[in-house]
């Protein structure tokens, strides 16, 4: 087998994985827009809040420290504890949904009826507001993330490729952990979705809220049940993403790539979160390898936008989005 | 007057029993405008109650504090017996009061078949888990909702379009999907609002016939708006008139027809 093609695999491999954890991002719009209308701008942040709050937890950081200290002239910044991984994930988890609650009480309750656009501005006010009180929590300082995620080459994956086609291929284990925890959640979402009164009860609220309430259906329940989902998901990408390329504020970055996902799958479709991401993933990867030296490299800055833009010229719902359906 | 408790015979030979809800002084503000003004009167189990009127007499505002869309600033609403707090619509619709709205209002999205199982969402006590792995009680909740669904959907004559978005049916069947919705929550009172607004002919003799019989098949008590007057005048057993805000008349329809109030209500009095 030629050496190129051999190579290519292995981008398309890799390709695969990065398109996994675009998709990650991707879900946690994709909840709460099927759930409520709402492009959710502060997800992206919403997963580097995450993140930072499990370091936090983890390490036994006093939350507002700096803020205690100024006011009562202290020096307290750990309770000089460390919890354990999976208990820290636990209270994140606990924590995604009080800001889901808070979220729902303070700011989206009031904005009931309102313009999609009015929603969208008031989740960018979110996003800089998290951002904001996330530094202010934790410090702004950049933090290492490890809740025992394994990393590094995968050997056996480099030895059995080796044997075969005399050229090892590099995988990382988080890559296909991401991968593994990625088809989960998918499968547990579609689930939700699908097949549980609360997820037709969502699907019933994102489409009329007036229908809905006649129906008995709680708007209030509803929405803080779709945060909460969103916040878990950010979880997940925070997790992942800050073990990867570690805690800081270029993690609130990454729901710029989940945008071009979310055009090729569809604003409203869970498996084309995922389909998109892998599209976009493999697309980048390959574009990069197979044309990147011909103009010079760096494509994969920009490839996705524009395959984006040419899905919004050609397929404007995306692969897997709600037809849009129009009675003359 | 008739007796609270005890029920009565219509001339078509229908058992009309108690009173089943009970609107009591109500008063309804918005600002400075009242649109409605200390009006009192009640639905008894499976009549079909309608609430008439000129364009703008409050009719709209009554079904929905009935619905708990609305919160009146004064009266009572008393249903089986009891005086109701202030509830938000959700609690009202889970107390077993199912409506439609006069401008439709359906998860466009969803199929018909989606739409109606909406309706169930509240005879479905399984968890989220028994749900999602269909094991336990939600199997044969899950087949006992269908069937009650398929039931519904027979009885309006809405097989054919089962699978079918709503957005893409016309304006008539998607009254009808409605109606089907609220059908499928086995209600204790429906509220219809306008359910023959902007039909035709052929359209009204159809819902006319469907509301009878769910009325007469299930025996659900039906209260509903309408501007029509023939369509109220054939379908209700007892009719209440409202005229901005007050109630001017309250009977069967030949008591209303005759009511001097009423008629200058809908032809206009002369003014010399």
């Amino acid at each position: 087998m030629s050496e190129q093609l051999v190579f290519a695999m292995e981008v398309t491999l890799n390709g695969l994985m990065a398109g996994v954890l675009y998709a990650l991002v991707a879900l946690g719009f994709v909840l709460i827009y099927k759930a409520s209308g709402i492009f959710n701008y502060a997800q992206g942040v919403m997963a580097l809040f995450a993140a930072m709050t499990l370091v936090g937890i983890m390490n036994g950081q006093v939350p507002f420290a700096h803020v205690i200290n100024a006011i009562f002239g202290g020096h307290i910044t750990h309770f000089g504890w460390n919890v354990p991984g999976v208990l820290a994930i636990a209270l994140t988890v606990g924590v995604m949904i009080l800001l889901a609650w808070l979220v729902q009480v303070l700011v989206m309750r009031h904005l009931v009826g309102q313009e999609p656009i009015i929603l969208f501005m008031a989740t960018i006010g979110l996003a800089y507001f998290l951002e904001g009180v996330a530094d202010l929590m934790w410090g702004s300082e950049i933090k290492t993330l490890d809740v025992g995620l394994p990393q590094g080459i995968n050997i056996w994956i480099d030895e059995t490729t080796f044997q075969i086609f005399d050229y090892g291929f590099f995988i990382d284990n988080l890559d296909l952990v991401a991968t593994v925890i990625a088809g989960l959640l998918v499968a547990g979402l579609v689930m939700f979705s699908q097949y549980t009164k609360q997820g037709r009860a969502m699907r019933a609220v994102a489409d009329d809220h007036q229908a809905a309430l006649s129906v008995g259906i709680s708007l209030n329940f509803i929405w803080v049940l779709v945060w909460s989902l969103a916040g878990f998901v950010a979880l997940v990408a925070g997790i992942v993403w800050g073990t990867k390329s570690g805690v800081q504020f270029s993690l609130s970055l990454i729901a710029l790539k989940a945008l071009p996902v979310l055009m090729l799958g569809g604003f409203t479709s869970i498996p084309g979160a995922i389909v998109g991401g892998l599209i976009i993933g493999v697309g980048e990867k390959l574009f990069e390898f197979a044309i990147g030296p011909l103009v010079g490299g760096a494509t994969e800055n920009w490839f996705a936008y524009v395959l984006a833009l040419l899905f919004l010229v050609f397929r404007p719902q995306g692969l897997f989005g709600e037809k849009i359906i129009e009675r003359v | 007057m008739l007796d609270q408790t005890a029920g009565f015979v219509t001339e078509d030979g229908r058992t009309i029993g108690g009173v089943v809800m009970e609107m009591k002084n109500i008063t309804l503000r918005f600002g400075g405008v009242e649109a409605i003004k200390d009006i009192s009167f009640d639905i008894r189990e499976g009549e079909i109650r309608a609430i008439i009127g000129p364009n703008g007499a409050g009719k709209s505002s009554m079904l929905n504090v009935i619905s708990g869309f609305y919160v009146p600033q004064d009266g009572e609403v008393w249903f089986h017996g009891k005086k109701r707090k202030p509830m938000r619509p959700y609690e009202v619709a889970r107390q077993g009061i199912a409506r439609t709205f006069q401008n439709i209002a359906l998860f466009e999205g969803m199929s018909v078949l989606d739409n109606v199982m909406t309706g169930r969402l509240n005879h479905m006590s399984a968890n989220l888990f028994q749900q999602a792995f269909w094991k336990g009680r939600a199997e044969a909740e899950e087949v006992a909702n269908r069937e009650k669904v398929e039931e519904i959907i027979d009885f309006l004559e809405i097989q054919a379009i089962r699978k079918t978005p709503v957005a893409r049916l016309p304006y008539g069947l998607k009254k009808r999907v409605e109606l089907a919705r609220a059908l499928a929550a086995e209600p204790k009172l429906l509220l219809l609002d306008e359910p023959m607004a902007g039909m035709n002919v052929e359209e009204k003799e159809d819902m006319s016939r469907f509301i009878l019989d769910v009325n007469d098949e299930f025996g659900t008590t039906i209260a509903l708006i309408e501007h029509d007057m023939g369509v109220v005048m054939d379908l209700s057993d007892r009719v209440v008139v409202m005229d901005y805000g007050k109630k001017i008349g309250d009977g069967t329809p030949d008591e209303v027809r005759s009511n001097q109030q009423v008629i200058d209500a809908y032809l206009g009095v002369s003014h010399d």
